[in-house]
């Protein structure tokens, strides 16, 4: 994708985004707000796993442990738990680097595997840092435990506390509101860099091993520091996700980092369409958005069709979940929308070339 | 000196389960070269319909050993009819799909038959009966009990069941011609699509068997009990080198012991600062060490040039 001028299309989406969370107010009330909330952040972890898996081609099973590793060090930097309380110009940085220095622990040993032997490595080093945040509370008592980490520091910039409701400009901003405008700053952010770094040197590097290791080792990529380094960018952007996600909601436990959270985090990715920044937006927003509808919908629903609730919506909504990745790759294999070169492998040639032909047209208008 | 023998008892019972699961995982990845996430879950259903089945069964008074039996023939039939929906729904669509997207569908399948299961037998754990009790034995300082005798000769008898069904009937041969090269084995008039299913039928009934045995010795049923055993299972089964049987056996049996003795001595080891609440640190970390020194596993030549 390049980044073209902004349109007059653009701008409108934009400003279309920018309000939302009023309209999502105003429809469907404040819990919906903070769904949305939710979904920035995982459009951001999502975004993070995509340059691993995504553009790298390196199956990462354990991705929420950089997750993890940022939330827990924003939360004992920003808590009574050893009584820090450093500001977020400082603490992001530092879950940053923390996240990118497990990358690089996890990275190094791991380099000489590929494919499965890969993923289960990657799956059983995010268990690994689930089981020690649950144990660390003896001797010593680091992570507190089980019970985890409550009273974290909210989100704060000078004396500016994204967690109270502010009124600018005349417009009552609530914390949802607040959060929801950091959490897109950020997310602008990662989706800069990602598109920036796709079509470096870098990302073309990237998608070189993913296509082919051995051939891009002889076309002279040092395939070595480049795998790393999607490694470690990777985790730094689940890193700083952690982080907000740490100081958004107050409370941090090892229950949060569960390997069903890395699945879900590479099920948007997958769904969305690897390697394509759009797809991997869309497959975040979607399954947030949809289980989100359907816990909140399967109830009622069942009460008007049937009088009363025969099935638990909870679990029919994991079935639903469930049912929904096995129709979509089955229906589309390489994701809701995958990037072009994605698709020109998935598809018969003239399809493509006449959707390329679209897109040019387009472009020319 | 007891402990260590007890350690070591209790290390092989648990291997032998992770083997037997282990090879199911294998068998799949030889030939698909797919790691069938669903499989931890056909495990937990195996011991969910053994349990329904040994309950009816003995409420309807039925002799002990019988009702054994027929519960542990069900579970198994139940379970290889599952293996073939599995693979039909899930994988046979995507045969020629980018390597992603069966991993997805097999998640997706392990979340609907996880959901499925809690929406028929409930969310609480069940306790698994025990017609026959559970007589303790004393073996040099060490107890070892009947379930768990049960559970290693089980074991081993399908393990060399299986053995024998791969290296000495026409379909075994089918199979490792499949394994080896998927083309020409179809060029040879080997029909895939039936070699497919019937190995996940084969490991479907070798989980099942898993899922009894595993219920009978921890004395409860529940839906999530796949999910770890699973996960563990195939640590094993790529600690053996995935893709081969006698990995997959010595990969499950090093690891129960792994485990077992890690969770025994880690205390000792380590001054009291780590306890055995890491046991299952232990063997994800025996599988990275593995991994990083033997990237293809303790067995597993052949297989990792198609890793």
């Amino acid at each position: 994708m390049k980044l073209h001028r902004p349109s007059n299309r653009h701008l409108a989406f934009a400003l279309a985004l920018l309000v939302l969370p009023f309209v999502i107010d105003a429809f469907l009330g404040h819990g919906w707000v903070r769904i949305a909330d939710f979904a920035l952040l995982y459009i951001m972890l999502a975004l993070g796993l995509n340059i691993v898996v995504g553009y790298a081609g390196l199956l990462d099973l354990g991705y929420i442990a950089f997750f993890a590793v940022g939330a827990y060090t924003y939360a004992l930097l920003g808590s009574p738990q050893f009584g820090l309380h450093w500001p977020l110009w400082m603490v992001l940085p530092v879950c940053a680097l923390t996240a990118c220095f497990f990358g690089v622990l996890l990275g190094a040993p791991t380099l000489r595997l590929r494919g499965d032997y890969l993923a289960i490595v990657t799956l059983g080093f995010g268990e690994i840092i689930r089981i020690f945040l649950n144990n660390l509370n003896a001797p010593f008592n680091i992570t507190n435990g089980p019970q985890g980490i409550s009273g974290i520091d909210p989100l704060r910039i000078g004396d500016f506390s994204f967690s109270k409701t502010h009124e600018l400009f005349g417009v009552e901003f609530s914390s949802v509101h607040l959060h929801y405008y950091l959490f897109f700053a950020f997310t602008l952010l990662i989706i800069f860099v990602s598109l920036r770094l796709q079509h470096s040197r870098i990302g073309r590097a990237w998608m070189a091993i993913r296509e082919d290791e051995v051939a891009a080792n002889a076309m002279g990529i040092n395939t070595r520091n480049i795998k790393l380094l999607a490694f470690a960018m990777g985790a730094m952007f689940g890193g700083i996700s952690g982080g907000l996600f740490a100081g958004f909601q107050g409370f941090v436990s090892p229950e949060s980092f569960s390997l069903m959270e890395s699945v879900m985090v590479l099920c948007m990715v997958v769904l969305g369409g690897m390697g394509n920044v759009s797809g991997v937006v869309l497959g975040g927003v979607l399954l947030v958005i949809l289980p989100e509808l359907f816990r909140n919908g399967a109830g009622p629903v069942q009460q008007a069709l049937f009088g009363k609730i025969l099935i638990d919506p909870e679990s029919l909504r994991m079935l639903m979940f469930g049912l929904a990745l096995i129709l979509v790759m089955i229906w589309r294999p390489a994701g809701l929308w995958p990037s072009t070169q994605r698709r020109r492998e998935s598809m018969p040639d003239e399809s493509v070339a006449l959707q390329e032909q679209d897109t040019v047209y387009d472009a020319s208008k | 000196m007891d402990i260590l023998l007890q350690q070591i008892i209790n290390g092989l019972v648990q291997g032998s389960v992770y083997a037997l699961v282990a090879l199911g995982y294998t068998m799949v990845y030889g030939i698909l070269g797919l790691i069938n996430f669903a499989h931890g879950e056909v495990v937990m259903v195996g011991a969910m319909i053994a349990f329904t089945m040994l309950q009816t069964l003995l409420a309807a008074a039925v002799s002990p050993v019988l009702a054994i039996l027929l519960s542990l023939l069900v579970a198994m039939a139940l379970c290889m009819a599952l293996g073939y929906g599995i693979e039909r729904i899930a994988y046979r669509p995507l045969r020629n799909a980018p390597r992603l997207a069966p991993l997805i569908t097999a998640i997706g399948m392990s979340i609907v038959l996880q959901n499925l299961a809690m929406m028929i037998w409930g969310r609480e754990y069940h306790a698994f009966p025990m017609p026959l009790g559970n007589a303790l034995h004393e073996v040099g300082g060490a107890i070892i009990t009947d379930v768990q005798i049960g559970i290693v000769l089980v074991a081993l008898l399908m393990m060399s069941g299986l053995m024998i069904v791969v290296h000495r009937t026409r379909m075994g041969r089918a199979m490792r011609a499949v394994a080896e090269n998927p083309s020409a084995a179809v060029l040879m008039g080997v029909d895939i699509n039936r070699v497919i299913s019937t190995t996940f039928m084969l490991g479907s009934a070798l989980a099942a068997v898993a899922g009894f045995m595993v219920s009978a010795n921890y004395g409860i049923v529940h839906y999530y009990m796949g999910f770890m055993l699973g996960l563990k299972a195939f640590t094993a089964a790529v600690l053996g080198g995935i893709g081969n049987l006698r990995g997959a056996m010595l990969g499950g049996v090093l690891l129960g012991l792994i485990e077992s003795l890690g969770a025994g001595y880690v205390g000792d080891l380590t001054g009291g600062f780590l306890g055995s609440n890491y046991q299952d640190v232990f063997a994800f970390f025996v599988l990275i060490a593995v991994l990083v020194f033997r990237p293809s596993g303790l067995l597993g030549e052949r297989v990792a040039e198609r890793a």
